[in-house]
């Protein structure tokens, strides 16, 4: 993922979001991560990817809904062309492979990917639960570091359901690597991952 | 004015050069760990002080427009960090467009304009009845009316009253023709000069804080002794003013008393928030509205005693 217009966008986000980060302890490099993040707007994907070294960017890409953004050309091209999603499809009619499976062979033993496992995104007060594909994925490849992304006040830059932003300061919180457990039920994987985010959201919240 | 405003400027480099050789001077002696962290700060806010001074030597040289472009910017960051801690709701997101796209922006060209009939009250009357309906259309009746004072606050702190600032230039003062902009250089100084003396006789001498549960570093002798020592610095300035030393000296002490009741309501706002700075745009100072909070509330002050008596 790299290009002008990837550098353009993405400094224009992060200007208008005047997004601050903040790493706990966290180092960023070009290893493969999984970045999981609260899910409130259509910038976060955007502005986390502009938050990290250029070096990590080129590696890394975001995984969005093709029902959305394969619909309008000017989705496409940003989606694809712009910040090479991976796209997949939330629907399971007409699909041919599985999404896990189809992310997990566009990251090939190159890419970090983004991901937001609430599914949708949400008004910005609770985290949601996760959707159990983060752990398909973790299953399939437990070499993975997960990072846990706390994203803050990007849904009252640009809220679900409206076209005009508004220039609110933001931050993007990366926490620690967490540990991937081979074999962990799902329940309890899914359990802890959202909790490594709330305790993130909840450390940053008494910073 | 040219001849006066590089006078003006070179004094203030004069002070930056030794406010810089003293945090030097005192980075070399010191003489325990524990001081480092003030040392530190007070160094970075020197540093911070040589951006800002060369941005307004800039503003001041590029003539009005540069000034009413310098201030629109700096309410636009001023704003942004009010209404980020302001806890606002979906609700309120068509009325936040407005404030930051169309009426801050309208409030300046107004200036640019010297349109004062609408200047004046733009906020106070057009946007403070527009905005609660604008937001009561969303539909969303949770903590309305909270919601919509925070919001015209704001409004009027950090857009209203900061561009009093730029307005300056627009009053005409007999025989004080294509001056204005020393005005604006007068004020900004005086207001700027007594925050850092009233910090430098509150580090000093401060023992018995105005009011202890909203700031404690805002203490008596700070508030004394800077009023004081930023009044004479104002009214040594006369000659670049339209005023009398007397007058300077009433206007300079009214500044210096409306900056010290900015800074005093900004800190219980950032109390009732949790908060120590409204930011970190500027290093050592925190964030644009922590440094001109008391400009906010001298600004006006400043316009309207001058439109009143002079203009």
């Amino acid at each position: 993922m790299s290009g002008r217009a990837a550098l353009a966008i993405a400094a224009a986000a992060r200007t208008l979001a005047g997004a601050t980060v903040r790493t706990t302890g966290f180092v960023p490099d070009v290893r493969q991560r999984v970045y999981y993040a609260n899910h409130t707007s259509h910038l976060d994907s955007i502005v986390l990817w502009s938050a990290l070294p250029k070096a990590v960017r080129a590696l890394t890409r975001p995984v969005a809904a093709r029902d959305y953004w394969d619909v309008t050309r000017l989705r496409r091209y940003l989606a694809r062309d712009v910040f090479h999603a991976i796209l997949i499809e939330r629907h399971p009619t007409g699909r041919s492979d599985h999404p896990i499976e189809h992310i997990v062979a566009e990251m090939g033993n190159r890419y970090s990917i983004i991901v937001f496992p609430e599914g949708t995104r949400g008004e910005g007060d609770e985290i949601a639960p996760f959707k159990s594909g983060i752990h398909r994925l973790v299953q399939m490849r437990p070499d993975l570091e997960l990072v846990p992304v706390f994203i803050e006040n990007l849904n009252r830059v640009l809220p679900k359901g409206v076209l005009v932003p508004v220039p609110l300061l933001s931050s993007i919180t990366f926490g620690c690597p967490i540990p991937t457990r081979e074999g962990e039920a799902r329940v309890e994987f899914l359990d802890r991952a959202r909790g490594e985010l709330r305790r993130l959201a909840e450390r940053r919240h008494g910073a | 004015m040219a001849r006066e405003a590089v006078w003006l400027f070179t004094g203030v480099i004069a002070l930056l050069v030794v406010a810089t050789a003293i945090g030097r001077i005192l980075r070399v002696r010191m003489t325990s760990e524990a001081q480092r962290p003030t040392i530190e700060n007070l160094n970075a806010r020197i540093r911070a002080w040589w951006v800002m001074v060369a941005v307004f030597a800039l503003t001041i040289a590029s003539g009005g427009y540069g000034s009413i472009v310098l201030f629109g910017i700096l309410s636009f960051l001023a704003l942004r960090e009010f209404i980020t801690l302001t806890p606002t709701r979906r609700g309120d997101h068509m009325a936040l467009f407005w404030v930051f796209f169309v009426i801050t922006p309208l409030q300046y060209v107004l200036v640019g304009m010297r349109w004062y009939g609408l200047f004046s009250i733009l906020i106070p009357v057009y946007a403070f009845l527009f905005l609660p309906v604008r937001i009561a259309m969303f539909g969303d009746a949770h903590r309305f009316l909270e919601r919509a004072a925070k919001i015209q606050f704001a409004l009027m702190i950090c857009v209203y009253c900061v561009s009093h600032v730029p307005a300056l230039l627009m009053l005409e003062i007999r025989g004080y023709e294509g001056r204005g902009a020393l005005l604006l250089f007068f004020l900004v100084f005086v207001v700027q000069m007594s925050d850092v003396l009233q910090y430098v006789f509150g580090k000093l001498l401060g023992r018995h804080a105005v009011a202890s549960a909203i700031s404690p570093k805002k203490t008596w002798e700070g508030l004394i002794g800077g009023v004081l020592t930023a009044t004479a610095l104002g009214t040594a300035l006369w000659w670049a003013t339209p005023f009398t030393p007397i007058q300077a000296a009433g206007m300079a002490f009214a500044i210096t008393v409306a900056g010290f009741a900015g800074g005093l309501t900004m800190s219980a706002i950032k109390r009732d928030s949790g908060v120590k700075d409204f930011g970190r745009m500027i290093e050592g100072h925190g964030g644009i509205l922590d440094r001109i909070d008391s400009l906010c509330f001298a600004g006006p002050i400043f316009f309207h005693l001058t439109r009143y008596f002079f203009a």
